[in-house]
């Protein structure tokens, strides 16, 4: 008779979230289905979604039983993320990017990062928070931006391949960075930190290295014909390498993005466009709990310091551009091309901030990326539709 | 043949383009999961592209084979990717070879080796899947498919005769 009423108090609950959850994915998808329209990234839709089910939003439709469902969403967002990432590269791919890249990586990370750290620093932040709003500031948006040029007809562009250099690079960095900062974040005393550090670091090399010298070998464990197979296949191993990393301190979001890079070859395009749909899924999670953990009257007092951050960090961006196309010997239509389209801010902006956010650091952090996100997510696409001229049908 | 310029496009494909004796700039942006688009590039602003076609594997053969381009070491290149252990290689037939003014019959490369001829190229021609009435001539280059083994078979009787 207990027995009986448990299972049937469980079966309601269960009811109750399935409900909860059905609700905010068709909210979800009528926000994605706006921003295709009019052909904006749906990162800032999501945002805004969590921002008002979240913490200090109207009232009555805070979430009540799905916000554990929508924690863990989040983590395996992250983690689908980069693992798409990596997958989107080849090694060959990674290792010219290395080697002709390095210069325009340099002018990138010296205009886009020092900003980011030189308001932290004003606001009175310690540097560790400070450098993670240069990461927020530093990083493009590979999904915005690859999806702006699919759009606009642009792949095919001369300045294109300048571009893409500069969000590989980007992306190679966020692989040091990104241990670099959960050990900064966890305040351990200097020596330890300095240890783990080092560890992490040389993990991350190794990896990358044999990844590079010998992901056919990795693929050809990897690969069957079956999509089922694969997919549960790459699944797993992502889930456990970053389960891995992150108890080593190395970040699960860096283990992925690993996994990533070391599958190489045919498989590791049919492993993106099987990962695609299921990363969209949870990447639409993670951007909603990042929102969700945000109160929204936390947003006014800072949306100075946002437009401040958004109107610097789009002019370096575009002066980052235009340098690195200029050097490719791109005319000036082309550069003001290459410059805007990096404009755009997205995915990566918050997941570096969410290191910041889940450690406690100052909690003007969330809010103000938050708002940049939404602000650059935006103004990306848009300024580089308006300035770089429209393409001719 | 035109000056074909390869650019490599991270996480996106290749691009190939180069100059028509007319002046325009064609472009193929040939993406990692296999389609291709066909590009002309502004002559007012070179940097810019229009987007002519979306082509999928099969539209892009059609094209190729409309436009008269043999494209077989592309192919063969796909299936490479996709057999282990399967080995290609140009033979060319010079003028002292025993395989030459033979037919393929004649030669018996695939009972004495294993190793198939896919296709002769026999200047700007192509002719794939040849008979086995095909006659091979001097200066023709066969495109033998086999095992690895097979292939370094094939090259030693092509010497050793």
């Amino acid at each position: 008779m207990t027995l009986f009423g448990a299972a049937q108090d469980a079966g309601s609950d269960t009811g109750v979230l399935l409900v909860e959850l059905g609700l905010l994915l068709v909210f979800l998808a009528v926000l994605a289905r706006l921003a295709h329209r009019v052909g904006l990234s749906p990162i800032p839709g999501y945002l805004l979604a969590g921002l008002l089910v979240g913490n200090g939003g109207p009232g009555p439709v805070q979430l009540q039983f799905s916000r554990e469902f929508v924690e863990f969403g989040a983590q395996i967002g992250v983690v689908l993320l980069l693992l798409a990432l990596g997958l989107q590269y080849t090694a060959s791919e990674l290792r010219s990017g290395l080697r002709t890249g390095l210069t325009p990586a340099g002018f990138d990370a010296a205009a886009n990062f020092t900003p980011g750290v030189a308001v932290g620093l004003l606001l009175g932040w310690d540097v560790t928070t400070a450098l993670l709003l240069g990461g927020v500031t530093y990083i493009s948006s590979s999904g915005v931006i690859a999806k702006i040029l699919e759009d606009l007809g642009r792949l095919g562009n001369r300045e294109t391949p300048s571009i893409l250099t500069v969000l590989v690079l980007e992306d190679l960095v966020m692989a040091a960075y990104l241990p670099m900062m959960a050990v900064l974040v966890s305040h351990r005393a200097l020596p330890d930190a300095a240890i783990t550090l080092v560890a992490a670091l040389a993990v991350v090399t190794v990896v990358i290295a044999v990844a590079l010298r010998h992901g056919a070998t990795v693929s050809r464990w990897i690969v069957s014909p079956s999509d089922e197979v694969l997919l549960l296949t790459v699944l797993g191993v992502t889930l456990f390498v970053s389960g891995l990393a992150e108890q080593f301190q190395v970040s699960a979001a860096v283990g992925a993005f690993l996994v990533g890079v070391a599958i190489s070859g045919p498989v590791s395009k049919r492993a993106a466009q099987l990962v695609g749909p299921l990363r969209d899924l949870f990447a639409a999670t993670f951007f909603l709990f990042f929102g969700m953990a945000i109160d929204l009257t936390a947003l006014p007092p800072v949306i100075g310091i946002v437009i401040a951050l958004a109107v610097i960090t789009g002019l370096t961006k575009i002066a980052t551009g235009w340098w690195v196309a200029r050097r490719a010997g791109i005319g000036p239509r082309g550069r003001i091309r290459a410059g805007t389209a990096l404009v755009a801010r997205g995915e990566f902006s918050v997941v570096i901030a969410e290191i910041g956010v889940s450690a406690g650091v100052d909690a003007r952090l969330g809010p103000i990326t938050a708002g940049y996100v939404l602000l650059m997510a935006f103004a990306g696409p848009i300024l580089t539709r308006t300035l770089g001229g429209t393409p001719k049908k | 043949m035109s000056d074909v310029q390869e650019t490599q496009l991270p996480g996106v494909g290749v691009r190939y383009d180069f100059l028509t004796s007319e002046g325009d700039r064609i472009g193929v942006l040939a993406h990692h999961f296999g389609h291709r688009e066909l590009l002309l590039y502004d002559r007012d602003d070179p940097d810019s592209s229009r987007r002519i076609a979306r082509l999928d594997p099969d539209d892009a053969r059609t094209l190729a084979d409309l436009l008269g381009v043999p494209h077989i070491s592309q192919q063969l290149e796909g299936i490479q990717q996709r057999i282990e252990g399967l080995a290609i290689d140009w033979m060319p037939i010079d003028k002292a070879s025993s395989f030459a003014g033979r037919t393929l019959r004649q030669c018996a490369i695939h009972t004495r080796t294993g190793v198939s001829i896919v296709a002769v190229l026999r200047g700007d021609e192509a002719f794939p899947a040849p008979t086995a009435d095909f006659v091979l001539e001097p200066d023709d280059i066969a495109v033998a498919v086999g095992t690895p083994a097979g292939v370094k078979a094939l090259h030693q009787l092509r010497r050793g005769q």
